[in-house]
């Protein structure tokens, strides 16, 4: 059949890709973090920032707070009464299964299940909290 | 702003009153349910958890309609820019306005609008500027919105939300595209 070039070029593209996406040199690791860090968290962005109170209580300052507790931010009885302190542990659990971990949450998300996609994102939001040019001390306490 | 549509009866009749609003362009398997045919498993079984997950996307929408009024107010937005961003914020509109009469239809309280939002203003200096700012709404739009399809009780809720979750992908190719970025950039987006 005259497809057959084209299916074949097609063939070649994607196993090209796929090759070169499996041995494609590796970043700084300070630098992949962030890169795939910031992509992780980019699903956090619809409601969340780092530095503001949107939907979502801003996320400087995370790492260390008691649940329920940022500044200028209406949370949930649930949030507010949880009295737990984020930490990488804590937060992993939540972000599993926000809406199971903190029943009546108003963050309405399923959660993150990949275990590797939580830890970038909570690398990432680490990262952002003890740099002094994205959260200023202080902020988020 | 759009303008609120007509305020027929909702408080029995809410299956009809979703769709009959979100509905213009639905497809023939809604029609079919709206005609009663074809009901999902978990039609009409609303829960508190779902009415805080539409709020929640309330909040986020209202956020989007301010954020384009700002990005149209700017005065750095071509003339072209600025019909697609008014229609944007047009959609969001809606959305809002759906999100809110649904939350009332299934006896919820519509959590209250905030006054103002501290968007990042100083860093919206060019053209390029607001479409990236607006494009990153869009894009952490859909993930929450699919991060919320699946957490829905009422699965036609959540067929509700998956309409939204298209249009506002389509924003967020459109406006990678205007911005020279690969317009759809995977298959999968989470
Ligand atoms: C649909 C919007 C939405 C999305 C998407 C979302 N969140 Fe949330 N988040 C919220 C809301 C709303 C709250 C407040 C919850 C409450 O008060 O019960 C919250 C609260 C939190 C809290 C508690 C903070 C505090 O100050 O106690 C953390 C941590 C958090 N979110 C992390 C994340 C991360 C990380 C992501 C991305 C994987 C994410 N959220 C995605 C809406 C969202």
């Amino acid at each position: 059949m005259k497809d057959n070039g084209s299916a074949l070029v097609a063939v070649r593209v994607l196993l090209a890709t796929l090759l070169l996406g499996s041995v494609a040199p590796a970043h700084p690791a300070s630098r992949a973090v962030t890169e795939q860090g910031s992509d992780a968290y980019a699903r956090c962005i619809g409601c969340h920032s780092l530095e503001r109170n949107r939907t979502g209580p801003l996320h400087c300052g995370l790492l260390g707070r008691t649940a329920g507790t940022a500044a200028g931010y209406n949370y949930s009885d649930a949030m507010a009464e949880l009295g737990i302190v984020w930490d990488r542990s804590t937060l992993d659990a939540f972000l599993r299964e926000p809406m199971n971990f903190v029943p009546g949450t108003s963050m309405g998300y399923a959660g993150v299940a990949d275990p590797a996609i939580r830890a970038a994102i909570i690398d990432y939001i680490e990262a952002a909290g003890s740099d002094a040019d994205v959260c200023p001390p202080g902020l988020g306490r | 702003m759009v303008q609120r549509q007509d305020s027929k009866p909702m408080q029995p009749a809410r299956r009809q009153f979703l769709f009959a609003t979100a509905g213009a362009g639905l497809s023939g398997v809604v029609v079919a349910r709206l005609a009663g045919i074809v009901r999902p498993a978990h039609a009409g079984e609303a829960s508190e958890d779902d009415i805080r997950i539409l709020n929640t996307a309330l909040s986020a929408e209202r956020e989007a309609v301010a954020a384009y009024n700002l990005g149209a107010a700017t005065g750095l937005l071509t003339a072209g820019v600025k019909r697609l961003a008014i229609t944007f914020r047009d959609h969001h509109a809606e959305h809002a306005d759906l999100l809110e009469r649904t939350v009332r239809a299934i006896g919820g309280q519509v959590s209250e609008a905030v006054q103002s939002y501290d968007f990042p203003k100083d860093d919206l200096q060019t053209q390029a500027d607001v479409l990236g700012f607006a494009a990153s709404l869009e894009r952490g739009a859909v993930s929450a919105y699919s991060g919320a399809i699946p957490v829905f009780n009422d699965r036609e809720l959540a067929g509700a939300a998956a309409s939204i979750l298209a249009d506002e992908a389509m924003h967020w190719a459109v406006l990678r595209q205007a911005l020279g970025q690969e317009p759809v950039p995977s298959a999968f987006i989470s």
